[in-house]
C-alpha cells in the first residue's frame, strides 16, 4: 500500500514536471488568442526561449541570465507576430508557422556557429540549472503515512519554474477577470469595435497581449533546456507549443480547465515511462511506440474538436479594421 | 466633466457646431464644406439618403474618423477630437446603428469597458453601480446589469448602448439609425426615452433615413445630399414631401398598391415548413402559407426572426427539416430537395436580400452578372464557350428597359450605386419571365429615385400575374405594396392580414409576437394603458 502510494506521487511528481511547459504556453497562448491573435507559433517560441537560456547560461553560467535571454528571444519573436498580425493584419496561421520554421532553422544555425556542437549547446553543469528546492521539514515528515510522501514527493522537490508555472494559473485568471486590463483584453478578443468605441486602442492591447505570450514562452523555454534538461537539443520543444495549444483550446481558453488538460498530457507522457516493458493485464506489453505517440494522438482528437465544440473568442484571427 | 444642464437654463451657444467640415475617402469625397449648428437641449434630426455622408459626418463627431479641414465647437468652445477616447471625455455619447457591445459580456462588464479606470474591477462595479442607479432614477432606463448582453432583447440592447453613451458624460447624444432593429412598439418606446432626456437637458443628434422619425420626434432637421448640406428647417416649419424632395433634389411621387385585386390560382403551397440549424436552434417554426398568382404576400418581421431561412428554402439555398412546399407540380422537402438550378427551371426566381454578397459577384462585369444563374439560356451554338457579344447585347437592353446607369455592360458591378446594382440583379430575375419572385430586402441601401421605379416594377411585375413573396425590414414598404401581410416571429407566423386591414400598428403587434384578433385587441389595450 505505502510503496503503491509512493510511486503514484512520484508519478504525479513526475506529470507536474512534465506539464510545466505545457502550462507556461498554454497561459501565454490564453492571453494571445483570448485577445483576438491566433498564436500556432507558441512551439517557435518556445524553442527559440530554450535554445536562449541553454546558450546564455552556458557562456555566462547563470540560469537566470539565460532566462533573461530566453524573455528577450521569445517576447522579440512575439512581437515579429504581433507586427505581422496586429500591424499590418497579416494571416495569424501563416505568421505563426513561419516564426515556428524561423526558430527551428535560427537555432540550429546559431548553435553551431556560437558551440560548433552540431546545433546543440554544450551539457549545462549543476551551477549553470535550476535546481530542485527540497521544501522545509520534507524529509522529516516523509515517513508519516499518506500526507508524509505527498509533501516529500509530489510538493516538495521541483525547481522554482515548477512552482512559477503553478502560480501561474491563478495569476492568469486573475489578471484576465478581475483587471479592467484584462476585461478590455478578452473585450478586444470578442467585439474590438467596442473596444474601440469605448476610447481605447484595440492595437496597444493586443500587443501587450502578445508581449505577455512571448514572457510565458520564454520562461517555458528556459526551463525545458536549463531546469528540466541539461542543454539545448535541436528540436527539444518536439511539439509541446502545439499540446499547449491543444490543452487549451480543450481547456475553452479557461485556465483552471486549461491546466487540467495540460496535466492530462503531463501524465500521459509520465505514465509512457513507467508503462514501457511493463505487462498489464488483459492487453499484456504494450508496444513502447503506443506510449509514446498517445499524447499527440490525444492532440489530434482534441483539435479535431471530438469533444464538445470548444467556442473561440469571436474575433479570433480576424484583424481589427475600422470600418470604412 | 460639467453636469448636464437642467430643464430651463439651457445654455446659450449651440451644443454643437461644425464649421466647413470635409472628409475624402479615396475617390469619394464622403462629406463637402459641411456646416451644422445644433441648439443646446434640442432634438435634432439629420435626414439623407445612404451614401449621403451622415453617418460620416457622426463618425467625425465621436472621433472615429478625423476630417480633413473644418472646426468643430461644443457649447461654443472649439475641440479637436482625436479619438473616441477625446468624444467621451467631451460629453459625447454614441449609439452605434451596429451596437459597440461585447455579446457575450454582461450588462455591467459592457459598461465598465468604458469606465473603469482602477487596475481593480470591484472598486469599478461598485461606481458603475451607483451611476446605474443614478441613471435609472434621473432618465427611467433601467437594466438588469447581471444579465448577459446577447440575452436582451434588442430593445433592451440598444438601451445599454444609451446608458453607455449616458455614463461617458451625456451631455450630448448621438444616434445612428437607432430604429433599424426595433419593432414598432420598441421605437415608440425609444422615443419615450428620448423625450425624457430631452426634458433632462441632454442635446440629442439623431441621424436616419426615415421621414416619419424625423417628423415625429426632432425640433430642427438638416438635410444632406451626396455629402453636402442642402438645408436646415424647424421641423413645425417643414413636410415629409419638402423634405423627400430636399433628401433626393427633385419631386418623388411614392408609387402604393392601390387597386385590390382578385387574387389568382394558387402557384407556390408551403406546409409546416421548419429549419433547425446545426446549433440545433429552430430557425423556422412550421411555416405554412400559399401564394397565389397577381399577389403581393409581404413578409414583416424583426432582422433575423426567420424570413431569411423561409426565402433561402423556397429558393433551393437551404433544404427545410421538416415540411414541404409545392410550386409547379414539384413537390420539395428534406426527402426531396432541389437545388437553385431546379427552383429556377420551376419558374421560381430570386432576388437575394444581400445583393453584394449573394446577388453580383461585384469584380465581374455587368454582363456576366446579367446572366448568372440563367447560362443555360444564354447558350447558343457553341455551348462550352460564352457568346460574350450576345450577353453583352442582352445586358444592353436589360440596363435601358430597368434604367441602370451609366448603361455599359462591360463595367464591373462593383462600380455601380447600390441602386443600379440592385435595378440589374431585379432585371435579371424579372428578365426570366418567372411565375414566383422571391425578394428580398428589395431596396436596402437604395436611393429614393430607385424605390420609386423598383417599387413600380414589382407592381407591374404582379398586374402581369407574377406571384411576389416579398421580404422586407422597411414596414413602409410592405404596407405600400402588399396585398397581403404575413407578420413573422422567432420562425413561426404570427398573424396574417389583408391589406385593408394591415396598419402599422396591427403589423407592428404581429412583428412583436402577438398575434390573432382577440390577441391584438388585447395587446392593443396593454399598449394604451
Amino acid at each position: 500500500m505505502t510503496e503503491a502510494w509512493i510511486d503514484a506521487m512520484q508519478i504525479l511528481a513526475s506529470t507536474l514536471r512534465l506539464a510545466t511547459p505545457l502550462i507556461f504556453c498554454a497561459m501565454a497562448g490564453m492571453f494571445s488568442e483570448r485577445a483576438g491573435v491566433v498564436d500556432i507559433g507558441l512551439e517557435g517560441k518556445l524553442l527559440m526561449g530554450a535554445f536562449a537560456a541553454a546558450a546564455v547560461a552556458s557562456l555566462t553560467g547563470s540560469p537566470w541570465a539565460g532566462l533573461g535571454a530566453a524573455i528577450f528571444a521569445s517576447v522579440a519573436l512575439a512581437l515579429v507576430h504581433g507586427f505581422a498580425c496586429i500591424t499590418h493584419r497579416g494571416d495569424h496561421i501563416v505568421s505563426g508557422v513561419a516564426i515556428n520554421i524561423l526558430a527551428s532553422g535560427l537555432t540550429v544555425v546559431i548553435g553551431i556557429a556560437l558551440f560548433t556542437m552540431g546545433g546543440q549547446t554544450p551539457p549545462l553543469d549543476r551551477a549553470e540549472r535550476f535546481r530542485p528546492i527540497t521544501l522545509p521539514f520534507a524529509d522529516q515528515v516523509a515517513d508519516i503515512p499518506v500526507l508524509g510522501p505527498l509533501y516529500a514527493e509530489l510538493l516538495s522537490g521541483h525547481n522554482i519554474l515548477v512552482y512559477a508555472a503553478l502560480a501561474a494559473v491563478p495569476l492568469a485568471s486573475i489578471v484576465l477577470f478581475a483587471t479592467s486590463f484584462g476585461l478590455r483584453l478578452r473585450a478586444a478578443g470578442e467585439a474590438p469595435e467596442a473596444v474601440d468605441s469605448a476610447g481605447y486602442s484595440v492595437t496597444w492591447l493586443r500587443y501587450r497581449a502578445v508581449i505577455i505570450t512571448g514572457v510565458l514562452c520564454g520562461i517555458a523555454g528556459a526551463y525545458l533546456s536549463t531546469a528540466h534538461g541539461g542543454g539545448f537539443v535541436r528540436e527539444m520543444s518536439a511539439g509541446k507549443g502545439y499540446i499547449a495549444l491543444a490543452a487549451l483550446i480543450f481547456g475553452k481558453w479557461r485556465p483552471v480547465p486549461t491546466l487540467f488538460a495540460c496535466l492530462l498530457f503531463g501524465v500521459l507522457e509520465s505514465s509512457a515511462a513507467r508503462l514501457s516493458g511493463v505487462s498489464l493485464p488483459v492487453v499484456g506489453q504494450i508496444p513502447i511506440e503506443v506510449i509514446l505517440i498517445a499524447p499527440y494522438v490525444l492532440t489530434v482528437i482534441l483539435l479535431a474538436g471530438f469533444f464538445g465544440r470548444a467556442i473561440p473568442p469571436r474575433a479570433l484571427g480576424v484583424p481589427y479594421v475600422k470600418e470604412r | 466633466m460639467t453636469e448636464p444642464s437642467t430643464a430651463g437654463a439651457v445654455h446659450p451657444d449651440p451644443a454643437i457646431e461644425l464649421i466647413g467640415i470635409s472628409k475624402r475617402f479615396g475617390q469619394v469625397q464622403a462629406n463637402d464644406d459641411v456646416s451644422l449648428s445644433v441648439r443646446a437641449g434640442a432634438v435634432h434630426g439629420i435626414i439623407g439618403e445612404n451614401g449621403a455622408g451622415k453617418s460620416t459626418l457622426v463618425s467625425i463627431l465621436s472621433g472615429h474618423y478625423q476630417a480633413d479641414s473644418g472646426t468643430i465647437r461644443l457649447f461654443g468652445e472649439e475641440v479637436k477630437l482625436a479619438s473616441s477616447a477625446d468624444a467621451i471625455r467631451l460629453g459625447i455619447g454614441m449609439v452605434h446603428q451596429h451596437f459597440m457591445l461585447v455579446p457575450n459580456f454582461t450588462v455591467i462588464e459592457n459598461l465598465m469597458l468604458m469606465t473603469a479606470k482602477a487596475p481593480f474591477l470591484t472598486a469599478s462595479r461598485k461606481e458603475v453601480l451607483s451611476r446605474l442607479a443614478e441613471i435609472g432614477e434621473k432618465y427611467g432606463l433601467t437594466v438588469d446589469p447581471q444579465r448577459v448582453v446577447e440575452t436582451l432583447p434588442v430593445g433592451l440592447q440598444q438601451r445599454v448602448e444609451i446608458i453607455k453613451a449616458l455614463l461617458a458624460g451625456g451631455r450630448i447624444l448621438i444616434l445612428d439609425e437607432p430604429t433599424g432593429v426595433l419593432t414598432p412598439d420598441e421605437t415608440d418606446r425609444l422615443f419615450e426615452s428620448l423625450a425624457v432626456l430631452k426634458a433632462r437637458g441632454v442635446t440629442i443628434l439623431l441621424i436616419t433615413h426615415k421621414l416619419r422619425e424625423i417628423m415625429a420626434v426632432t425640433d430642427d432637421v438638416s438635410v444632406m445630399r451626396r455629402g453636402r448640406m442642402v438645408a436646415g428647417r424647424r421641423t413645425a416649419d417643414t413636410d415629409r414631401q419638402e423634405l423627400a424632395e430636399l433628401m433626393v433634389g427633385r419631386t418623388v411621387t411614392m408609387v402604393t398598391n392601390e387597386t385590390a385585386r382578385p387574387a389568382g390560382p394558387p402557384v407556390l403551397t408551403a406546409s409546416g415548413l421548419s429549419l433547425t440549424d446545426a446549433a440545433g436552434v429552430a430557425r423556422l417554426s412550421d411555416v405554412s402559407f400559399t401564394l397565389h398568382a397577381g399577389e403581393i404576400v409581404g413578409v414583416a418581421g424583426v432582422a433575423g426572426n426567420g424570413q431569411s431561412e423561409l426565402l433561402n428554402i423556397l429558393a433551393g439555398l437551404d433544404v427545410p427539416t421538416a415540411g414541404q412546399f409545392t410550386v409547379a407540380g414539384r413537390t420539395v422537402s428534406a426527402a426531396a430537395p432541389a437545388d437553385p438550378r431546379a427552383m429556377r427551371r420551376l419558374g421560381v426566381a430570386h432576388v437575394p436580400e444581400d445583393r453584394r454578397r449573394e446577388g453580383l459577384v461585384l469584380p465581374f462585369a455587368m454582363s456576366e452578372n446579367s446572366v448568372l444563374g440563367y447560362l443555360d439560356e444564354a447558350r447558343g451554338r457553341r455551348p462550352w464557350l460564352l457568346e460574350t457579344r450576345r450577353m453583352r447585347a442582352r445586358c444592353q437592353s436589360l440596363m435601358d428597359r430597368f434604367d441602370v446607369r451609366p448603361a455599359n455592360p462591360r463595367l464591373a458591378a462593383s462600380g455601380f450605386s447600390g441602386g443600379n446594382q440592385q435595378k440589374l440583379v431585379i432585371a435579371r430575375e424579372h428578365g426570366a419571365g418567372p411565375a414566383v419572385l422571391l425578394v428580398g430586402q428589395p431596396t436596402r441601401g437604395v436611393d429614393i429615385g430607385a424605390i420609386e421605379f423598383i417599387h413600380r416594377e414589382l407592381l407591374a411585375l404582379r398586374d402581369a400575374g407574377c406571384a411576389i413573396l416579398l421580404v422586407s425590414v422597411e414596414l413602409d414598404e410592405i404596407l405600400a405594396l402588399s396585398d397581403r401581410v404575413i407578420g413573422m416571429n422567432g420562425g413561426r407566423i404570427v398573424g396574417t392580414l389583408a391589406a385593408a386591414e394591415a396598419d402599422r400598428r396591427r403589423v407592428g403587434l404581429l412583428m412583436a409576437g402577438i398575434g390573432g384578433t382577440a390577441e391584438i385587441a388585447a395587446g392593443a389595450q396593454e399598449l394604451s394603458a
